[in-house]
Order: structure tokens, then C-alpha cells, then sequence
């Protein structure tokens, strides 16, 4: 019994990721579900990898930019307004570019 | 900010309703300044990869058609404006990382597996925890080697999908999918052995009084 619990621990090791992002296929969900519901150490291990996952999706950096400068916004919108004009030329002349 | 929120501020840009500007501005600029800051944990730098990384957005912005495709087509600017710029490997030397390396340790003679895992499950009730874990998180996201950084970079923290990620990083999806689970696994570890370290602390704490 223990041999068994053992080799499904390896085996299911490596599609935990895929598990937690439902990206399974049924049939392999179902093997994963089975060995879960006896095995109290992967439920752990389980839990540690969600954790980690929800830990990066809320990960928020104890740095933050500074804030902008005004030559840098005023870089950004020059950029910005000028690709909207290039758009509205093109739309003029047709679409056809030059 | 939620995709949806955020592809609507493109959209209104692409129209030429430049009302979002400064929203969409400050938005980006800290979700790529906090993508290259993990990547070359070098502020400066981070900063400069944020500004480089808007303002050739702009530059081509007639080009974007699809609001949709707003997160992918920005990051996917990020990834070669770090690219260029990445002083050769300060951290981590380009290696794989194995699965058997990354399965926890056991107890026991092998005839069945007794996991070495920490409490994670009362992490939601720990602010302090949390914060600490953070700065695990960080250090233990510089030290990935690149390949599997940048994608955990993308996936876990940006929240790109599989697809959009195996695009911005020219690779198939099933690569994506390998390269995601090794590195989180690397981080779970790193995370548990700091939970572990803290649950030793307090048991030590206990044992004193
Ligand atoms: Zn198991």
C-alpha cells in the first residue's frame, strides 16, 4: 500500500501546475482527485504550490517608480499625439499609406 | 486594474480620446517598471526600461488595431527593451532546472514519502507574513535563470495566458507550461524553507516560556 501512494506521488508530481490552471484532461484530473483524497501529504504540497501561485498574482514590488517627470510625460504624449495623426493621414489618403 | 478596465483605456487612446492618458500612463509604467525591476532588480535601470518601453508603444501606437491585444503587445516591447540592456548575468547562470531536484525533501526509506512542508494554511491572516514572504518572493525570482523567470514573470505576475506568453517569448505553449510549473516549484520551495524557518522560530518562542 505505502509503495503505491508512493509512485502516484511522482507521478502526479509533475502535473500539479496544469491542475491548478484546469488545464487537465479529464482523465488525468480524475487520477490526480483520487490521489489527493488519500494522500494527506500531497494535499499539503498541493496547497504550498497555490499558495505560491496566489502569492505572485498579488506580488507587489516594495518598489514602486518614481513619479513621472515632466520631460518624460511630455515625451510620451509627443509620441502619442504623432502616431494618431500619422493614422488619421493615412485614413485620408485612403489607407493606401503615402 | 482589471484586463477589461485596461482594454478600455486603449481602445479610448485608439480612438484618439486622450482623456485616459495619464491613467493609462501610470498604469503601465508601474506594471513594467515592477516586470524589469524583477528582471534586473536595478531601479534605474527599471525606471529607464518603463520609459523606453511606453514610449515606443506610443511611437507605433497607429499600429495596434485590437485593444485586446493591449498587455501582450507592451510586455512583449518590455521583454526586448530588457533584452538590450541586461548586463550579462549578474545572477543566475542559464541552467535547468530539473524536476527531481525541485521534489521536497522526504523522510522515511523511500517506501513511502513524508513530505517536509510548512503551514501555508494560515497565510491569509498574516499581513506581516505576507510582506516578508514578498521579499522571499522577490530574491527568489532574480535568482531563477532567465528562461524560467521570464516566464513566471509573465503568467503568475502579469497574468498573461499560455498563448500570449509562448508569443512574447517565441517559444511553443508546452515549453511554457514545463518552464511555469519547474519555476514555481523552485519559488514554492524557497518560500516554504522561509515559512519553515519562521514555524521553527515560534516553536522555539513557545518552547521558552
Ligand atoms: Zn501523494
Amino acid at each position: 500500500m505505502a509503495q503505491k501512494a508512493d509512485a502516484n506521488c511522482a507521478e502526479i508530481f509533475e502535473m500539479l501546475s496544469r491542475y491548478l490552471d484546469l488545464d487537465l484532461p479529464p482523465q488525468a484530473c480524475r487520477m490526480l482527485e483520487e490521489h489527493l483524497a488519500g494522500c494527506s501529504p500531497c494535499v499539503a504540497f498541493v496547497a504550498s504550490l497555490r499558495g505560491t501561485v496566489e502569492l505572485c498574482r498579488h506580488f507587489k514590488a516594495s518598489e514602486m517608480p518614481g513619479p513621472l517627470r515632466d520631460d518624460a510625460r511630455r515625451q510620451l504624449l509627443d509620441a502619442y499625439t504623432k502616431a494618431l495623426a500619422a493614422k488619421t493621414a493615412r485614413a485620408r489618403s485612403g489607407g493606401s499609406g503615402f | 486594474m482589471d484586463r477589461q478596465h485596461e482594454i478600455e483605456l486603449a481602445r479610448r487612446l485608439i480612438a484618439g480620446d486622450m482623456q485616459p492618458f495619464e491613467e493609462f500612463v501610470e498604469h503601465f509604467r508601474a506594471s513594467i517598471f515592477q516586470y524589469s525591476y524583477l528582471t534586473c532588480r536595478q531601479r534605474e535601470d527599471a525606471e529607464d526600461i518603463a520609459q523606453e518601453t511606453l514610449l515606443k508603444a506610443f511611437e507605433s501606437f497607429d499600429q495596434l488595431r485590437e485593444p485586446e491585444r493591449i498587455r501582450p503587445w507592451i510586455f512583449r516591447i518590455a521583454k526586448n527593451a530588457c533584452l538590450m540592456r541586461r548586463r550579462k548575468s549578474i545572477f543566475a547562470p542559464e541552467r535547468e532546472l530539473s524536476l527531481d531536484e525541485l521534489m521536497p525533501e522526504r523522510n522515511g526509506d523511500g517506501a513511502h514519502m513524508q513530505l517536509q512542508i510548512a503551514d501555508w494554511s494560515n497565510l491569509p491572516d498574516a499581513p506581516l507574513l505576507r510582506k516578508e514572504l514578498g521579499e522571499v518572493l522577490a530574491d527568489a525570482v532574480a535568482e531563477l535563470p532567465d528562461k524560467y523567470r521570464s516566464v513566471i514573470l509573465l503568467r503568475d505576475m502579469q497574468e498573461l495566458s499560455t498563448a500570449e506568453t509562448a508569443e512574447i517569448l517565441e517559444i511553443g505553449e508546452d515549453t511554457v507550461k514545463t518552464r511555469l510549473h519547474r519555476a514555481r516549484l523552485a519559488l514554492r520551495r524557497k518560500l516554504d524553507e522561509k515559512l519553515r524557518s519562521e514555524g521553527t522560530a515560534n516553536a522555539a518562542e513557545d518552547g521558552k516560556n
